[in-house]
């Protein structure tokens, strides 16, 4: 166990956890886009910035990567912290102003957006926090998707944005994309569009409804060795 | 451009480096260097081969601006915009390089013979304004020089 200070509040964590669970688990909000329980952390969305000191040294840093040190003081509310995370929201309002989840992030914090920061069109409401294309390589394990090019062209999707062939429609990208750039569309009608790839739903052999991809069931199938007719029920009906 | 060979070219690449993972790159430089660019079955097969998804080879092959994934001219010309060329006239050379070529930077011209890109520093500023052809570095190139270079080229194809 490590003992370090947040916000003026004695707080014992474990050691190798970082600063942002060791505040969460104590009740300490820091406002984040890019993190997820079950993914690593890699502090791209820059929200969770806090400042600390020690040894009389301050310093700006991202602490869903920070891990918690001895005698660490940490700050998650201080002036300079409000003006980092300002900009932050207002670069990524700037980036994505369709995003209804930034706007509304800047709003409770009283955010308004910098005019001198050009907004972007052609983003759409990607802030590249690289999280579908980790949850679809560690979680999935098909890796369809990724992060081409680089700096102003950076840009998510299939290989040579294309529809991508690995890609089993499970949709895992676009439950954990934080601002909700992905689309997935249901026809309902036993077809499902995502990437620019349509799939064919199975159907549930007990209540008839279309619950999830033929291509992602038979991936399950693959993995688990379960044969696919055992698998042809829905969740609700299992 | 023939299939089986582009598959057998990535092929080979791939046994000469022992299908080595951290070798992506030197791999990819290998098979840019046989086709000038980066052919889509080329990624595919290297995909296939070392168990790599094809979409973090994507990723390596445009993360980097010397791979290219259009066919590129067989002749490469590199305009420097760094800060010493700038100030000695790069713009009006690339203009200049444009008009002489009829396609913009980044294009390669129809006939399939120039590609035309602007480049960061190549190191040689005293030598500023610099224009690299194939490798081959021109220094302090003014407007009026550029179409005696291009016909060089030009006159090396009619032979």
């Amino acid at each position: 166990m490590v003992n370090l200070t947040i916000d003026g509040r004695h707080i014992q964590a474990e050691e190798g956890s970082t600063l942002l669970s060791a505040a969460r688990a104590n009740g300490i909000e820091i406002p984040t886009l890019c993190h997820h329980e079950a993914l690593m952390p890699t502090g791209s969305c820059r929200m969770c910035v806090v400042e600390v000191s020690k040894g009389g040294r301050t310093r700006i840093v991202t602490s869903c990567i920070y891990l918690a040190e001895e005698g660490l003081q940490v700050n998650t509310k201080s002036q300079r912290v409000q003006e980092v995370r300002k900009l932050v929201l207002q670069l990524l309002m700037a980036r994505c102003p369709e995003s209804e989840v930034v706007r509304e992030v800047a709003k409770e914090m009283g955010v308004n957006p910098e005019p001198r920061f050009k907004t972007s069109k052609d983003k759409g409401k990607c802030i590249l926090c690289r999280l579908c294309v980790k949850a679809c390589e560690s979680i999935v394990g098909v890796s369809a998707i990724g992060l081409s090019g680089r700096g102003q062209t950076k840009k998510v999707g299939g290989p040579f944005m294309e529809a991508p062939q690995a890609c089993i429609g499970c949709g895992s990208c676009v439950y954990i994309c934080p601002t909700g750039h992905i689309v997935m569309e249901d026809d309902g009608k036993g077809h499902r569009e995502i990437w620019g790839k349509t799939f064919n739903m199975a159907q549930c052999r007990t209540c008839g409804r279309y619950f999830a991809p033929l291509e992602q069931l038979s991936f399950i199938s693959k993995a688990t060795k379960v044969p696919l007719e055992s698998l042809m029920v829905c969740t609700s009906c299992r | 451009m023939d299939l089986k060979a582009i598959t057998k070219t990535a092929r080979d690449t791939i046994k000469k480096y022992n299908r080595d993972h951290s070798q992506i790159i030197a791999i990819l430089q290998d098979i840019q260097g046989v086709y000038n660019y980066l052919p889509k079955e080329a990624l595919s097969v290297i995909s296939e081969e070392m168990d790599v998804p094809l979409s973090r080879v994507y990723e390596i092959a445009t993360f980097y601006n010397s791979f290219s994934l259009k066919p590129r001219g067989k002749h490469m010309i590199e305009i420097c915009a760094g800060t010493a060329c700038h100030v000695q006239g790069a713009a009006n050379i690339l203009d200049r390089f444009e008009r002489e070529l009829g396609i913009k930077r980044g294009e390669t011209t129809q006939d399939g013979l120039f590609t035309l890109e602007e480049v960061r520093c190549l190191g040689c500023c005293s030598l500023a304004a610099v224009v690299r052809l194939d490798g081959n570095i021109y220094p302090f190139v003014k407007q009026d020089d550029i179409p005696r270079i291009l016909k060089k080229y030009k006159k090396q194809e009619v032979k």
